[in-house]
């Protein structure tokens, strides 16, 4: 028999229904068929082969991209390889303004490149309209400013580029990953070649577009479509200098094995299992929205979300409380209307990955409390899922789920949260939520991430480095130590 | 059924608002489009909820009758409008309003307690309390002490008001913070909590009688004080933003907080009411719009 709950309820069905408000599809023109941007030109991939990008949302294909065989990633080396000669040669001020260039055209065609993100991967049009895109502006703002200022970034040494980096990034934020490796690498001198995620390649596309009508020469941005094999072929190419990689973390681990014994570098930014910790002292209904920001963001596809939350626990039962009431007023589903707040699972793989999760869940035992909103009938939704009483060693308080679920344990004193939050292979992001400043210091040179936030969370800047501990990756991105990745400094 | 024996809080202890947090909160609730058929209903509620005020020295008999037969009558050309919620006067005003609004549904609420200030005694604050109840006040809204409550005087703030309550007889009281003047988000939760635990109907942000009046900000924080007090006691206390709401736009947002934070019980005019007198024209310019497409200019909205 179920346990009765005699505790009040407050009523939010008429807080998530709102007339339909959704943005414009028409604002944004998706062409039916992408080929490779190669040497500045779109080009047919020599593979001949194409593969279609589907919106996750209703399952309808959106356009079809070219699928890069080994050749192609050749090609489009080879293209890098011709313009780092000149392009390294460049004034830096030079440089600075073809960045500075793309960062405004990014800013002009912000609606548009929502629209295209939102429909592509799922994310809130929310949330990729006042998230992703400015922020993907910003750092090409932010980069294009130290083009030519390396020398006080580096004082007395000397700064030469790299070369050719090859660059990977991953499906959850599309366009403003494309942002942080473009920017460093063109803002330091090198040559690149991105490839965007098989499942949400459009908005690289329309950055592209971006670049050809920025006038940036010939082959120093190619972008290059493709799944995990046209990926092997960047890292292995032998005339790639640099491997910047963002993505799992079993997919870095053969990225490390390949480039073993090259001399080529890289930054690798991998998977996370981020301990958001809320001490009794903090203010509770603010750290219960970083809760929310913290797992809820992009439908949890957040490599630093903050997914195991631990709660002291004389304010487990109120918070506890009020983070289920806020979940009450959530609203799940169609990605282009402005209200909505949590999105499409990005991809059928990612949602069965989920689901076997939350089955896991249930069958460790935990207690599990989903929203109670209607699911779209069709495409891909996960309610906002929570599961309390979970142990230290239950699976889905161990492993990355990398969607719309979160894990609550209590915990009673300092050193006890530490130890817990510190016990995962995983080091990227941490959250510390207290009103006494000097528990946030000692917890912050404690947790061993590489991104702690203080009575906040998820909280992004060009100007701050990111990046991560252990099995998290290594080398930071972001600020003045984005830089460094990108060259050898003499 | 037993009373249930309410344990008050320690009112020392300072209350732990982020105000970084809070206003991030607020704008989301900005960021909602709120269209067609839901930005009527949210417009009619809000009328519905509103507070039509003249607080003014120079307040005539004759205002405050147009003012009550505006309360009852907003615009009769649009069919099957609602009334606002109360009209709001000075104490010696009662009376003629009472008798204006008649049996129209419209409540009146009196301010009392040497309003705005509450720089007076105590006895004088609650005869004025009864004045206005004798008088026919529905509703009193009263201003609490600042000066004794940031001096940290909080059994004092406390006990007056719940003098003031006892004073009220049958009619509700709204507790008037003046948040514009207790500054700190720390401050106006301490307020808000100390109000509704001795007594108050409702909390309400302001006197209007300051230029730093209600917000978004201000308000959420209230709002989450009612919601925590209703967790622990279940019972529901009603909100007043007051001063500085003067657009739908911003009405309608106010109406997505309430909405998102104590949920649809309080979607009501018993539990949430706007103080504001400029609000109902814009509302009513909106609603016309919504109906007929255009939007009429601002003389064919009256002003009482």
């Amino acid at each position: 028999m179920a346990k009765r709950d005699n505790t009040l309820k407050l009523k939010f069905d008429s807080a998530r229904k709102f007339a339909p408000a959704p943005e414009s599809r028409s604002a944004a023109k998706i062409k039916p068929k992408y080929d490779l941007f190669i040497n500045g030109k779109f080009e047919k991939p020599l593979s001949k082969k194409y593969f279609d990008s589907t919106n996750p949302a209703t399952g309808e294909k959106l356009s079809e991209v070219a699928d890069s065989s080994a050749a192609d990633v050749d090609k489009a080396v080879k293209a890098a390889r011709n313009a780092f000669n000149s392009w390294s040669k460049l004034p830096a001020a030079e440089r600075g303004k073809y960045i500075f260039r793309i960062a405004r055209m990014v800013q002009e065609r912000a609606r548009e490149l929502a629209i295209v993100e939102t429909l592509d991967g799922g994310k809130p049009i929310r949330e990729s309209r006042d998230f992703d895109v400015p922020t993907a502006a910003n750092h090409f703002f932010y980069y294009a400013g130290w083009a030519d200022k390396l020398e006080y970034a580096f004082p007395n040494r000397t700064a030469k580029p790299l070369g050719v980096a090859g660059q990977i990034i991953p499906w959850n934020f599309p366009l403003l990953m494309a942002a942080w490796k473009i920017a460093p690498a063109l803002a330091t001198g090198n040559t690149v070649v991105l490839k965007p995620a098989e499942t949400t390649p459009l908005t690289a596309m329309l950055l592209a577009e971006i670049i050809l009508e920025a006038d940036l020469p010939p082959g120093v941005v190619n972008i290059i479509t493709g799944a995990g094999s046209t990926g092997a072929a960047i890292v292995n190419h032998p005339d790639v200098n640099k491997i910047a990689f963002t993505g799992s973390t079993d997919v870095g681990k053969i990225i490390e094995k390949a480039i073993a014994g090259t001399d080529k570098k890289a930054t690798l930014e991998l998977g996370g299992k981020a301990a958001n910790i809320i001490f009794e002292d903090a203010p509770l209904d603010q750290a219960v929205e970083g809760i929310v920001n913290g797992i809820f963001f992009n439908q949890g596809h957040v490599c630093c979300a903050g997914s195991r939350l631990y709660v002291q626990e004389s304010v487990l039962e109120s918070v506890l409380r009020k983070l289920k009431d806020r979940i009450e007023t959530l609203i799940v589903g169609d990605p282009l209307d402005k209200n909505t707040d949590v999105g499409a699972i990005n991809s059928k793989q990612q949602y069965d990955q989920i689901m076997k999760y939350i089955k896991i869940g249930i069958n460790e035992g935990s207690d599990m409390f989903q929203s109670s909103c209607t699911l779209p009938s069709k495409g891909l939704y996960i309610p906002p899922t929570i599961f309390s009483n979970v142990a230290q060693s239950s699976r889905i308080a161990q492993e990355e789920i990398f969607g719309p679920v979160l894990t609550i344990q209590s915990f009673r004193t300092d050193d006890e949260v530490i130890e817990k939050a510190n016990n995962t292979p995983y080091g990227l992001s941490a959250g510390v939520w207290t009103d006494k400043g000097s528990k946030i210091f000692n917890l912050t040179t404690k947790l061993r991430a590489g991104v702690v936030w203080a009575n906040t969370f998820n909280k992004f800047d060009p100007t701050s480095p990111f990046g991560g501990y252990k099995e998290s990756g290594y080398g930071r991105e972001g600020g003045l130590h984005g830089l460094a990745p990108y060259l050898n400094l003499v | 059924m037993a009373e249930k024996i309410l344990t008050l809080p320690d009112f020392t202890i300072p209350a732990r608002i982020d105000k970084v947090g809070v206003e991030e909160r607020a704008d989301r609730f900005t960021k909602r489009s709120i269209k067609k058929e839901t930005k009527v209903k949210g417009l009619m509620l809000a009328l519905n909820m509103i507070d039509l005020t003249t607080l003014e020295g120079k307040d005539t008999e004759g205002k405050v009758r147009q003012m009550c037969y505006k309360a009852v009558h907003l615009l009769d050309s649009y069919p099957n409008l609602p009334t606002v919620a109360a009209v709001c006067v000075y104490p010696e005003m009662v009376r003629i309003a009472k008798k204006a609004v008649g049996d129209s549904g419209v409540k009146v609420a009196s301010v009392a307690t040497a309003f705005p200030s509450g720089q007076s005694s105590l006895k004088i604050k609650l005869e004025e309390t009864r004045y206005a109840v004798d008088e026919g006040a529905d509703e009193i809204d009263m201003v609490i002490s600042r000066g004794k409550f940031l001096r940290g005087e909080y059994n004092y703030v406390f006990d007056e008001i719940a003098a003031v309550k006892e004073a009220c007889g049958p009619a509700r009281l709204k507790v008037i913070l003046e948040t514009g003047e207790l500054i700190t988000f720390d401050k106006i939760r301490k307020a808000s909590d100390i109000a509704m635990y001795a007594g108050a109907d409702f909390i309400k942000t302001s006197t209007g009688k300051i230029p730093a009046a209600s917000s978004i900000p201000v308000t959420l924080v209230m709002l989450e004080a009612i919601r925590d007090y209703y967790y622990k006691t279940g019972i529901m206390i009603g909100m007043k933003p007051a001063g500085g709401i003067s657009k739908s736009k911003v009405a309608l947002h106010y109406l997505v907080m309430v909405n998102e934070i104590l949920g649809e019980d309080w979607m009501n005019n018993k539990w949430f009411r706007f103080g504001a007198s400029s609000l109902a024209n814009d509302v009513l310019m909106q609603l016309m719009k919504e109906k007929t497409g255009v939007y009429q200019g601002k003389d064919y909205f009256t002003i009482d």
